[in-house]
């Protein structure tokens, strides 16, 4: 064989890393995982809120609804405030403020989330329980810490949508007589649209997987939550919580758990990558 | 009523304005917190003592020694195969559906929280394969976490490298390995360096993985064997615990800082590459 072609060979495989690294995970994850949720059946361990390891009882329904709520306020927060801080730099901001400002936003994205949970029990969780009521440890606080922690991803994805708009098509609304404004809500948000709600998917993976912030945050209380103020724990940081110590059937229902976490993640990731591919 | 097209776009620019500004205090509001309060406790003695007492006193030497070590491991391992990938992926292959599998891999491999990362690296490496909670468990899973950084960095920076540098290789009677090896690649040196620098970043503040297969032990690891601490998990510790708030907010002033130079730096490489050939 030539120099040149096993070179080629041996790139091939180190190509294959990233998709066995993916696949091994795979195996692993449900290998550890799915004999429990075969045994428990899947509808006992998903619809039953009654978590008891140590007494046999595996339902993360519970765990489910609040990493659900949590993602969502995080959403609420995040999209909002993530959109406004593309469009600015995108459309509304001078391209020497852009040069200073994209970057300087860029930096939340470096800020490790156990910082984020640190300052979020620090200030947030007062605030919330002097202000608010409850303890304060509560889905809101994750939601808003959440929101926070998204936002380099809506952020950096949204401009990259923005940015791929072409210059004509607002050049020709402006001629018309439109605002730059009416131009960005007609003409640009529409034609960045889908790289726009990739952003929100792939922010709401980031959300649903985080895990070391939430822990620090949401009380990790064992219950369904009836109020934004009640702590919650959800399916990440149930994982983390208890596998420190867990053994035999309880630590299987820890994997089982990781693999509803990690389908809903592929199913998420999937959507991104189907909506990219359109384009 | 419609409103005025003028009014309409003052009241959109000033929410859209005022949104910004809030995200900007956000970041700004951390970064001033952590500093004014963490950076006063950056003491020599804080960064060369072992800690004493769980972490209550003493400094975090032996936390520093674990994170280097792990991270430097992580590097090792991933770089290869990163830029290695990078270099199949632009030079050796036409785009189809193999690349696409590839990209899509990797993609979704980036997209993996760090939680289900600890669960397979505590699996994997720390139960079946028998290395326990160590510097090489934790090593090999942040690795597996930081090989689509790299790929993605490395494959924007060898995409970077102009055509006709290649094809004057070419005409020079250098083969395709060659011209990849003596041009392409120092040519891309600069954003493959950036993907690196942004690995250590992400792998510095990174807590979940480690807690899991790098376990919590305050020696100082020697062998990739032993266990070790590494700031961001001592950090995570000490705060959830309560141990000692002005030592919490040392470590992260320190993981911060050296997480948002890092960062920084690798930008502006970026930047810098990016101008150079376009």
């Amino acid at each position: 064989m030539s120099r040149e072609k096993f070179v080629e060979r041996v790139l091939f495989l180190l190509a294959l890393s990233s998709l066995s690294s993916l696949l091994l995970i795979t195996v692993f994850i449900f290998l550890e995982g799915m004999p429990l949720i075969i045994e428990t059946g899947l509808g006992n361990f998903l619809a039953s809120s009654h978590w008891a390891p140590t007494k046999g009882h595996f339902g993360i329904l519970a765990m489910i609804i609040s990493s659900v709520l949590v993602t969502l306020g995080a959403m609420v927060l995040g999209v909002p405030l993530g959109l406004a801080c593309a469009l600015v730099l995108a459309e509304f901001s001078p391209p020497r403020l852009k040069m200073v400002l994209k970057p300087t936003l860029e930096l939340l994205a470096g800020i490790p989330s156990v910082v984020y949970g640190f300052l979020g029990v620090l200030w947030l969780v007062p605030l919330i329980r002097d202000y608010l009521g409850g303890p304060g440890l509560s889905l809101l606080a994750a939601a808003l810490i959440l929101g926070i922690m998204i936002l380099p991803t809506v952020i950096s994805i949204s401009i990259d949508a923005l940015d791929a708009v072409p210059g004509p098509y607002r050049d020709g609304s402006i001629a018309l007589g439109a605002t730059q404004w009416q131009t960005v809500r007609r003409v640009v948000l529409p034609a960045a649209s889908s790289g726009i709600i990739t952003a929100v998917i792939l922010a709401m993976g980031r959300a649903i997987g985080e895990t070391m912030a939430v822990i620090m945050v949401a009380g990790n209380a064992l219950k369904i939550p009836t109020s934004i103020l009640d702590p919650v724990r959800t399916l990440t940081s149930n994982i983390a919580l208890e596998l420190g110590y867990a053994s035999g059937r309880h630590r299987e229902a820890l994997f089982a758990t990781g693999i509803v976490l990690f389908v809903i993640i592929m199913l998420l990731n999937l959507a991104a990558t189907l909506l990219t591919r359109r384009k | 009523m419609r409103l005025d097209p003028r009014l309409s776009q003052i009241m959109a620019k000033t929410v859209l304005w005022t949104f910004t500004g809030f995200t900007l205090f956000i970041l700004i509001f951390i970064i001033v917190n952590i500093s004014v309060k963490g950076l006063p406790q950056i003491t020599p003695t804080f960064l060369f003592d072992l800690p004493h007492d769980m972490g209550r006193a003493g400094g975090i030497f032996s936390t520093i020694a674990a994170t280097a070590y792990i991270t430097l491991l992580a590097i090792l391992l991933a770089s290869p195969l990163g830029v290695g990938t990078a270099i199949y992926l632009t030079e050796y292959t036409r785009e189809g559906w193999g690349t696409r599998l590839i990209r899509f891999g990797s993609e979704c491999l980036a997209g993996v929280p760090s939680i289900i990362l600890g669960l397979f690296g505590f699996v994997l490496f720390v139960m079946k394969l028998g290395f326990g909670w160590s510097v090489l468990s934790g090593g090999l899973t942040l690795a597996i976490m930081i090989l689509p950084i790299i790929i993605r960095t490395s494959e924007e920076a060898i995409k970077a490298v102009p055509r006709e540098y290649r094809q004057v290789c070419y005409s020079l009677g250098l083969s395709q390995w060659q011209a990849i090896t003596r041009v392409v690649l120092p040519s891309a040196l600069p954003g493959i360096t950036t993907g690196i620098m942004l690995s250590v970043g992400r792998s510095l503040g990174e807590t979940a993985v480690l807690l899991f297969t790098a376990g919590a032990s305050l020696r100082t690891p020697v062998s990739v064997f032993d266990s070790g601490r590494t700031m961001a998990v001592h950090f995570y510790i000490l705060a959830r615990e309560g141990l000692s708030m002005p030592n919490a907010y040392g470590t992260a002033a320190i993981l911060m800082v050296s997480i948002l130079a890092i960062n920084l730096v690798a930008y502006t490489l970026m930047q810098r590459l990016i101008k150079r050939y376009s």
